[in-house]
Parts: structure tokens; sequence; C-alpha cells
């Protein structure tokens, strides 16, 4: 079973549009998980019916029994984040600011600080319209984005994957190079860059390719919009090549992506051109996770 | 006033928004523009000004100092975020899952672990003009966004004394984003009318309205998609305040880094109209 | 020698789990007496944060030498790692822990 996790640095070069093509053109038997977690997309397109849910409880916001403070401010005294606000000589946790950290449920002289998780999103398992199963979940709002609710998602999704004889796990990452982006690329077969010419999509790429390259992962990269700027195009694939990724496509800009998308349909199944050009995409994946 | 320049989705136009609506409000009057995507920042690839301050940026850790360490654990057993370890022969500190809440340095019976300093990055200050344009950038590898992020939004707030502050913000809607809006009189939403745009973009909505902050939209690649997204304000009574076209010679004029706003005539006339409106709510 | 494998169920004949951290079980041979441990590793992932260092504190109390995986631990845990002198062995991932070793004794793996 092999694992593929699509990522880009930068939002917008249309990796949920690539991922959720190649769950179209992919083998029958492959697993989808979303990990995008913050603004899952997948969803919008594969119309998916929820088989299970399960809520996510990951921070821990400080909360006050008054029934046993005794009002000494240590508390107040000790905060880091201006979480604990003093008001006519009583003590209130200010959630928004409260970092979960726990320092003042040591100090509290009365024990009357406890750390109480907090649901922060919900993980959901959908059966899709292609026939393949879904794993995503949804972050709330200001909630803290983690390894773990990646990992999490990821997780499921494998451990159905490897009950069901699926040969392939294909994987929406997350953007930027932080904490639940390193959590999509942990246990990764092969990662598939999607970039944009642009400087700005170049820029986050050689960012992004950095970070892979610390966990040692086969990289192969998608250019996106290709036609936009022909200079920045060229000095993509130079990197590219010198950086030992394999060039696994260059599709120009064309309307047939956001055409698509209005009409909730991946491109690949929108544009018969298209479709080959994924398909062609997803042989490469099978060649580049098959045996070494 | 501080405007910040959100958007639920990445890839909507935040940057080329933020780029252009500052440098057009600085020919008018004393304007900043500040890069809070710390994770992935772009404006400096617009942006050609004199760099006039540059530094390191920090966050205090604790380092462990064996001289009069019993290796009690209290450290391990305080840290909520998992980032002191008791191993055979010490105690492990891990940077980038501290939260610097100081507790398990301050709890230390024998005071072996003091706070020191440690980068996460870069900050510069350039100048063009009546622009003043603040670059905050975090190291590879380096795992949270919000600590650089709330000094920048100090540095601008101590030192400079601009009329607008313009923010370009990271997207989406976790700690990064909620951080970057947290000093704004306005919020502005760069939404872009696609199906996947519409969506991330109703989360945010959601978010900046909890948040209790004022938004206007601005409809970017105006053309691309559907109406839902102007139905939806309408509905929820949200001003949209600026239509920009789904062009293409604006991408090709982005993917060079170049600015757009005094090239096109109706994008001079889409800043003016932003501008109109930030200066109506100011008062 | 005292070898830890990262694996995604017990036994000798359960796949190397590629990750570290997060591996789902940890499993455990010890060359000098034949005696074999399986570890079930979930509790780590529960945490949102951290789990290398946690998941490499475990096998250093088990005074492990010898660690079998697949990609490779990250940043974190490889410090913890390296600080108990423990070598680490990548590349084995796909195999099973049986196969796993007998490509480790045959130097056919990468030490990291």
């Amino acid at each position: 079973m092999k694992e593929i996790v699509v990522i880009s640095g930068k939002g917008g070069t249309g990796k949920t549009s690539v991922t959720v093509s190649l769950a179209f053109v992919s083998s029958e038997k492959t697993v989808l998980a979303d990990c995008d977690v913050d603004a899952s997309d997948l969803p919008l397109i594969l119309k998916p019916e929820t088989v299970s849910q399960e809520d996510f409880y990951s921070s821990e916001l400080a909360v006050i029994d008054y029934g046993k403070c005794t009002d000494c401010g240590k508390c107040f005294g000790i905060c880091k984040f201006n979480a604990i606000e003093k008001k006519d000589g009583k003590y209130y946790i200010n959630s928004l600011n409260c970092e979960g950290c726990g320092y003042c449920s040591h100090v509290c002289p009365s024990e009357a600080i406890s750390m109480v998780k907090q649901k922060d999103g919900v993980l959901r398992v959908s059966d899709t319209r292609l026939g393949k199963r879904l794993f995503h979940a949804e972050l709330g709002p200001g909630a803290e984005n983690s390894g773990k609710l990646v990992a999490k998602v990821k997780n499921t999704a494998k451990k159905y994957a490897r009950e069901n004889g699926s040969d392939y796990v294909l994987v929406d990452g997350s953007p930027g190079i932080g904490c639940p982006v390193i959590s999509s690329l942990s246990g990764a077969d092969l990662v598939i860059l999607v970039t944009e010419t642009t400087l700005s999509g170049f820029h986050d790429l050689k960012r992004v390719v950095e970070l892979v390259k610390k966990f040692r992962i086969r990289m192969g990269c998608v250019i996106n919009k290709a036609d936009i700027n022909s200079e920045v195009c060229a000095d993509i694939k130079e990197f590219i090549g010198s950086e030992g990724i394999e060039l696994m496509s260059e599709i120009n800009y064309t309307e047939d992506f956001p055409g698509a998308i209005s009409s909730g349909l991946s491109p690949a199944e929108y544009s018969p051109e298209l479709k080959r050009e994924f398909e062609s995409v997803w042989n490469k994946t099978m060649k580049l996770t098959g045996d070494k | 006033m501080k405007i910040a320049i959100a958007s639920g989705k990445g890839g909507t136009g935040k940057t080329f928004v933020a780029t252009n609506l500052a440098s057009y409000i600085s020919e008018h009057e004393s304007t900043s523009l500040t890069d809070l995507d710390v994770e992935e920042p772009n404006s400096a690839l617009f942006i050609k000004g004199d760099r006039i301050f540059s530094e390191e940026k920090f966050k205090v850790i604790p380092e462990w100092d064996r001289s009069d360490c019993t290796l009690c654990g209290k450290c391990q057993d305080v840290c909520n975020f998992h980032a002191v370890l008791k191993v055979k022969n010490g105690i492990m500190v891990f940077p980038e899952l501290c939260h610097s809440c100081y507790a398990c340095s301050e709890l230390c019976p024998y005071s072996s672990l003091p706070m020191k300093p440690v980068r996460i990055g870069t900050l510069n200050h350039y100048r063009k003009g009546k622009l003043d344009f603040i670059e905050a950038k975090l190291d590879i590898g380096e795992e949270q966004a919000v600590p650089l992020i709330s000094q920048a939004g100090d540095y601008v707030n101590y030192h400079l004394k601009n009329n607008i502050s313009v923010c370009d913000c990271p997207p989406g809607t976790a700690c990064p984003a909620i951080e970057s809006v947290k000093d704004a009189d306005l919020v502005l939403l760069v939404a872009e009318p696609t199906a996947y745009g519409f969506h991330d973009f109703t989360l945010m909505v959601k978010a900046m309205t909890g948040l209790k902050k004022k938004i206007a939209v601005i409809i970017n690649k105006s053309g691309i998609g559907n109406d839902d997204t102007l139905i939806f304000c309408e509905k929820n009574s949200i001003p949209v305040i600026a239509k920009i076209p789904h062009y293409r010679k604006l991408a090709v004029c982005y993917s060079k880094g170049e600015l757009v706003y005094d090239r096109f005539g109706f994008m001079n006339s889409e800043m003016e109209k932003i501008y109109s409106y930030i200066k109506e709510s100011a008062e | 020698m005292k070898i830890a494998f990262t694996t995604k169920g017990k036994g000798w004949d359960s796949e190397i789990d590629p990750r570290f951290g997060r591996t789902e079980f940890i499993f455990i041979f010890d060359e000098d007496n034949g005696e074999t441990e399986s570890i079930d590793n979930s509790g780590v992932s529960e945490h949102a944060h951290g789990a290398g260092p946690m998941t490499a504190q475990i096998i250093t109390e088990k005074n492990v030498q010898v660690l079998i995986t697949g990609n490779g631990p990250g940043g974190n845990a490889e410090r913890v790692i390296s600080s108990a002198g423990i070598k680490t062995f990548a590349g084995a991932g796909g195999m099973t822990a049986k196969q796993a070793y007998d490509a480790y004794k045959k130097n056919k793996l990468k030490q990291i």
C-alpha cells in the first residue's frame, strides 16, 4: 500500500484540483484523505455522504472553579499570555488568549483551576460519488491546527486501506511549511508538488522542497498554469531538475479548471484532454511508487 | 486605522490586493504594509523599496543548566506541550514545541531551566516614498507562526506612525490568521467566486463575525465562477466594496512581480473605491 | 543487543511502519535471550505535538541499542535517540519485521 501526498507551499496553485482529478483517474480501490483540515475542499467535488463521524479534542483551556477560588491572584501573576484578567478583585479567564499551557493550574493553591479539553473539530468518514472512501475533517475557526488531527485523518484512512486491500492512499496535504504539512508528509512514499509559474509560486516551492528533503521522501512536480510566465516556467524546470525531482506534468492555464469546479466536477471529468493528462500523471505515480 | 486583508482560501489574491492597495494609498498619505503571512511572505516580490532596518526575531525557550539539576522530572510533568523531556542523562528541550509559557523554568526547584532567546525568523523594514513595508519571515523548520506574527504587529505598533496600516494576512482560519487580524479595525476579505473559494469564504465570515470584526468584501477574479458569493453577501448585509475582473493580463503581471494599480484604469478605480470605503469607515 | 522496530502490528510478521513518532507499535527483540515484546504506541499518537520525542523516550527506557524503521525519525526524535547512543537503520519500509531483521543482519539497511 503506497501513500501519495499532494502539497503546494503556496495556496491557489491548483493542489486540490489536481488531487481530485487524480482521485478520479486512480485505481478503483484508492482511498482518499483530505488533510487540508483548516479549509477542507475535496468534499465540494466528491459530494460525500457521511458514514461515521467523531468529535476531535485537542487543545485545552483553563477553567476556574469559583467555589474553590480564594481570589489570591497567583494565576494572574504568572500567566504569560494575558489570559487572566482582574476585575474588581476577582479573576477571569480570557479564553481567546488562553494558550492551554496549564501553568496556572499548577500554581493555584486551592486547586481551583482545571484544564478542560476543547472540541476543536470533527473527523468524518464518507462515501463519495467516485465509489472511493474519503477521510476528512473540519477544524473550528481559531482552533489550533496540529499534526495530531492530520495524523488522525491519515491513520484512519490507512487503516481502512489496509483492511480493504487498497493499493493507494491519496492525500490532499496542508498548505504552508508548518506543523500540519510535516504531519501530512510523514510516512509518505511520494510527494507531488503542485506549483504555478509565478514568482510567488516558485519562491514557495523552494521553501517546501527544502522541508520535504529533510524527510528524504521522493518528489514529483506538476507545473500548473504553465504558460502564464515562460521564464519562470523554465526556472522551475531547471530547479526541479537539479533537485532530482521528476516533472510529472506541465498544464497550461485553462478555463476548464474553474469551469469544472463550477460544475461540481474534477477537471479530469470535465475535459477529455485533461483526463488523458491526469491518467499520465497517475501512471507516473504508480511507477514512482513501484518497487525500487 | 488598521486594515487586515484576509481570506479563507489560499490563492484568492490577498497579496495582490494588499500590495496594490497599499501602494495606491501611499501616493495620497503615509501608509504601511505588513506581510504577516510569515510562513510564505510574498509581498517583497512586489514592493521594491530601500531597506532601512533589519533584525532577527526571537522567542524565549528554556535551556538546561546541569549544575544543580537532580533530574527530578518536574519540568516534564508541568509541560503541557511535551517540549521538555527527561532522558537518561539529562533534560531535553524541543524548541519548536515550546510555547514559552515559562512553567518549567519558574517551577523548577533548582533553577535549572533558565529562559534563553532562540531565533525564529527575521523582520525587515523597507521604505518607498510614503510607504513603509514590513516583512516578517519564519525560518524553515520553525513550526509556530503566531509568535512572529505577534512580534511583527508589536513592531508596527511601537515604531510606525502611519495614518493607514495594511496587513497581508495568512490564509485560513487557524491560529496564524486569527492572530493577524486581532488588532484590525476593518477586515477586508478577498473572495474568489468559485466553489472552493465560496466555501472557505463562508468559514472565514463565520470566524470574523465570531471575533466581532467589521468586515467588507473584495471580489477578485470576478467572472471566474458564479454569483453565490454576491448573493451570500447581500443576504447577510456584508458590503461588497470592489470587484476585480478575471483578466489574464493581471495574472501575467503578478507572475512577474509587477504592480498593476497604475497600469490599468479599471484597477485604479477599484483601488479608489476601496480607499474611499476605508476613509468613510474611519469616521 | 536489543533491537526496536516500528511496526504496524504485533510480532515478526507485522509490516514495518515507515513513521517513527506516530508508529502504531514498537516491537522489541532481545538478541541475547531471544525475548520479544510488542508495545502499543497509540497513546502517543493521541497527543497533538511531540510524538517523536515521546516514542524515542519509550525506546531509550527499554535500553534498546538499535532502531530499525522506514523513513527515519524526525529531528526532535533523532536528538533523543542519539543522546542514548542508539543506532538507527532506515529503509525497511514495506518489509515485515522478520525481513527487516534479516536485511539488517546482511547490512542491507542504511544507517542514518
